[in-house]
């Protein structure tokens, strides 16, 4: 049986492993068994280990991906690895990653929706065929798993850039007819910390697990600030 | 690939804009042309104005890439921008190579 | 937030404009090296020319926005230069932009 050779960052630290290696086997089986059966300190996330929740994405061979949907064999080259927690974001311990500051810029971007409607009105009726729904329904199946972020270079030599995740947020709200903080929204995404800093590297849409691209909601995210910057509505 | 169009079109653009002032420079000095055209028929300044022509192209290329990506209506093919950037920079270094 | 959503626009703009400025002045430059002209035939025909005075000086006025603009955002975020002090400097780099490619016009064009 074949072995695989692991590199694990923990801290300052790279700690070495080798974990035995199978057919259909994932990143994420390997970081499993070195926490089961090499060394219980090991900490890492993951949770439904099917590829839906998003909690297991770490930084495999310089790349951030979801392990649990990373096959082995498409990633050791010559039966090695390297797995790191995602960049980006502060870690916790090992490769577990603050995910705070991720969220709080979520909310920054008014990455939450806000209507007016109550209970006791009607639903609001809201055409799948619109040009808004399709914009939004392209870019609504963001999980906040960070891959997009960690991804991003902007967000690395930024620190108040917003990133890819909430603006592609902030993209799917504006395209949703019921919200009434668009304006709010627009004010938000505007400026150095927001659509305008994206150099369109792509490396987010590259990246993202769901095959989302934020580089086209942030596009919109732009001309939509260029027009109410022209209107005097910034 | 995208990445790589990305930085190219920012080293370019740092490298020409550190070039701009010594080129207005040279222009405004009013020079006699033909002696300071004399001097730019030698061998390392001809490269040197082959390097900034596809410096330049690169940045224009990189540049017109963006515009499209802001400003046209989202489609996949789009990422194929890069590519195509890359190659009119090509072009064009190419062109003006073969010009000199 | 305005004044950072005009300095992208006025990003944009410029580029726009430069895109034309510079395929033309590539055609130009390839033009007068394939010509061999010599540099009294070039100043023969650029000396005095107004279409060609206005064509730069509209060049001159573009990078003058488009250069310090895109130095910004290089500053912000590889020098981790930002506030007051990196726009200052910006604006005085855009001012001797302006100044020195203004005088090269004059002498080549006036």
């Amino acid at each position: 049986m074949s072995v695989l050779r692991v590199s694990v960052r923990r801290g300052d630290v790279w700690q070495a492993f080798e974990v035995p290696r199978h057919e259909s086997q994932t990143v994420l089986d390997v970081v499993t068994h070195i926490q089961r059966h090499l060394d219980p300190t090991l900490a890492y996330r993951y949770a439904c280990r099917v590829g839906m929740c998003g909690s297991c994405a770490m930084t495999v061979n310089g790349a951030p991906r979801w392990t649990c949907r990373t096959h082995v064999d498409k990633v050791a080259k010559e039966g090695r690895l390297e797995i790191s927690p995602l960049r980006n974001l502060p870690v916790i311990r090992d490769l577990v990653a603050d995910m705070r500051e991720f969220f709080d810029k979520w909310a920054r971007a008014k990455g939450q929706f806000k209507g007016e409607r109550k209970r006791s009105d009607d639903c609001a009726r809201v055409s799948p065929d619109s040009e808004k729904r399709i914009f939004a329904d392209a870019s609504i199946e963001c999980i906040g798993c960070a891959v997009c972020y960690s991804a991003c270079d902007v967000v690395a030599w930024n620190p108040e850039y917003l990133g890819p995740a909430a603006l592609n947020r902030a993209w799917t709200l504006l395209n949703d007819e019921r919200d009434t903080q668009q304006a709010a929204r627009l004010r938000a995404v505007a400026g150095d910390a927001g659509c305008l800093s994206c150099h369109t590297h792509m490396s987010c849409t590259d990246r993202c697990p769901k095959a989302l691209s934020p580089t086209a909601g942030i596009a919109g995210l732009k001309r939509a600030t260029l027009k109410a910057a022209l209107r005097g509505d910034l | 690939m995208s990445k790589w169009v990305a930085h190219v079109h920012r080293i370019s653009g740092i490298a020409l804009a550190l070039f701009l002032p010594a080129h207005f420079w040279v222009l405004g000095q009013g020079l006699a042309m033909d002696g300071f055209l004399k001097w730019t028929e030698q061998p390392l300044v001809k490269f040197a104005e082959w390097g900034l022509v596809v410096l330049l192209a690169a940045h224009l290329g990189g540049g017109l890439r963006v515009l499209a990506l802001e400003f046209l209506p989202w489609r996949d093919w789009q990422k194929s921008l890069a590519a195509a950037a890359a190659a009119l920079t090509l072009a064009w270094g190419l062109a003006f190579a073969l010009a000199l | 937030m305005r004044s950072q959503t005009f300095l992208w626009i006025a990003q944009r703009a410029s580029a726009a404009v430069l895109a034309l400025c510079v395929l033309v002045h590539l055609a130009v430059i390839v033009y007068a090296v394939r010509g061999g002209l010599s540099g009294d035939e070039i100043l023969s025909r650029t000396r005095g020319n107004a279409a060609w005075f206005a064509f730069y000086s509209l060049f001159v006025l573009a990078v003058t926005v488009h250069a310090p603009i895109g130095l910004r955002a290089v500053l912000g975020e590889w020098l981790a230069w930002r506030g007051r002090s990196r726009d200052v400097a910006l604006l005085a780099f855009a001012m001797l932009l302006a100044w020195m490619g203004m005088r090269a016009v004059l002498v080549v064009f006036a």
